[in-house]
């Protein structure tokens, strides 16, 4: 418990606030004057401690590096841009998440979702494939036929180097 | 009107929408065209690296650019994706050189210039309200409709240059008017459907989903309708495990917008996939 009630300074990062500035979509973090207007309006945090806007805003400007990107909650963002729209300072918070997460995927802490869904990205080019049933559904239907895969995003994620995550199967 | 339709990978579990889009469109003489060479809009790789996302979504949009033409979406977070990165290509001559580096593995290029709508709003404002009401057949009156807008559809905002307001939104309510049905208000009526964290933590996300059809069923709505795909999973396809989960009873039939313009414009259930919605509108089209 003693660790949640007290930060120990000597262990915090005071440069990861740049690291997430310097971050696509982390850009704005500094502007944050904690008025707490993205934890007021948040669809997630109305239903769970877990995952609190403002307070994660916090760990990043104090530089609590490990503790958040190894978080779970850094995952529970719903992308609504509801503080995005609403931020008095345009922090961008919902992009904020997505700079974080983007480190926190550097540093081997991706959530095993998201792994399942490059890998899958990766292999066919979307989520669903479309297979010869799905198909004869189609034509049933009255829908042109689709191609089954596409092998240009995987090529994409190979050139991006994302494919190391799938070859050593992340951290998390 | 001539449009490569985007369908993105969540429609591959919703075929009755894809449906109504088509039966309705040529109806209105939008004609879409398939493009095999669409991929995932790269929404999904956002969180893990947003270059990639940008380079994929780019890659879609040289797709559509070569064939000439400029992209409906049928889904929201699609076009959220595709536009902001349509946007973002058109003025950042850095991204677009990275992007384009990327993209050369595939020998694509994107040089810039595809625009990315909706198909609602394509209805909303290039077919227009006019239009439509020329088209109705068969007035859905009496038929109480909550409209969910969804959270991409509007935002973030700045993309969509003033389609609509985000807070308090109207243009999808005034399409349901134009099918004769009473548009319903409610409480929370932006909140988000949960989908995108449905796979990270399914007890909360169908929290969520559960708290927006209390207000819809408190509000008297007969029905949902909405445009999108994943949104459609949270209401519809999730809608019976809600209801264990939560001890809550709903029946809430949810229609894409797509599918009640077509049942307006007198098409046969069957053919714009309403036999085909996970909550049955048996109840609702016997009314008509």
């Amino acid at each position: 418990m003693e660790d949640k009630a007290h930060i120990v300074v000597s262990k915090l990062d005071p440069k990861f606030k740049d690291e997430v500035a310097n971050t696509p979509g982390g850009e704005h973090i500094k502007r944050c004057f904690f008025c707490g207007t993205c934890s007021a309006g948040c669809p997630v945090h109305e239903l769970s401690d877990k995952y609190n806007p403002r307070k994660i805003i916090r760990m990043i400007l104090l530089g609590m590096r490990d503790k958040v990107l190894s978080s779970d909650f850094v995952w529970l963002c719903s992308t609504c841009y509801t503080c995005r729209e609403r931020c008095p300072q345009d922090v961008k918070l919902s992009d904020v998440m997505t700079a974080v997460r983007n480190i926190a995927v550097k540093e081997g802490h991706i959530h095993p979702a998201y792994l399942q869904q490059l890998n899958l990205i990766s292999t066919q080019g979307k989520i669903y494939e479309i297979d010869e049933f799905d198909n004869r559904r189609r034509e049933r239907a009255g829908l042109p036929p689709l191609p089954a895969k596409n092998e240009d995003a995987g090529s994409i994620i190979e050139a991006t180097g994302l494919s190391r995550l799938l070859a050593n199967r992340g951290g998390s | 009107m001539k449009y490569a339709i985007f369908l993105g990978c969540t429609i591959a579990r919703a075929r009755h929408y894809e449906m109504a889009v088509s039966k309705v469109a040529e109806r209105l003489g939008i004609e879409l065209v398939y493009l095999d060479d669409f991929a995932c809009c790269g929404f999904p790789v956002r969180s893990v690296d947003w270059l990639s996302a940008m380079s994929l979504s780019a890659r879609n949009l040289s797709v559509a650019e070569s064939a000439g033409l400029d992209i409906a979406t049928v889904c929201s977070a699609c076009t959220a994706t595709l536009t902001e990165c349509s946007k973002e290509l058109e003025h950042n001559q850095e991204l677009r050189d990275q992007v384009n580096e990327k993209l050369a593995v595939v020998n694509a290029e994107y040089n810039g210039g595809v625009t990315v709508k909706h198909f609602a709003r394509i209805l909303y404002e290039d077919v227009g309200p006019d239009r439509l009401r020329s088209e109705i057949k068969r007035k859905l009156t009496d038929l109480k409709v909550a409209s969910h807008y969804g959270c991409h559809y509007l935002k973030p905002s700045e993309i969509y240059e003033g389609f609509d307001d985000h807070e308090f939104p109207r243009t999808l309510d005034e399409l349901v008017a134009i099918t004769g049905a009473t548009p319903v208000d409610y409480q929370n009526k932006m909140r988000c459907c949960g989908g995108s964290v449905l796979a990270i933590d399914e007890e909360l996300c169908l929290n969520i989903a559960n708290g927006k059809l209390d207000d819809i069923k408190t509000a008297g709505a007969d029905c949902i309708t909405l445009v999108c795909p994943f949104c459609s999973i949270m209401y519809d396809d999730n809608q019976r495990k809600i209801e264990s989960t939560f001890n809550s009873s709903y029946n809430l039939p949810v229609l894409f917008y797509p599918q009640l313009l077509g049942l307006a414009m007198g098409f046969d259930p069957r053919e714009i996939g309403l036999n085909m919605n996970r909550v049955k509108p048996t109840e609702l089209i016997a009314q008509m």
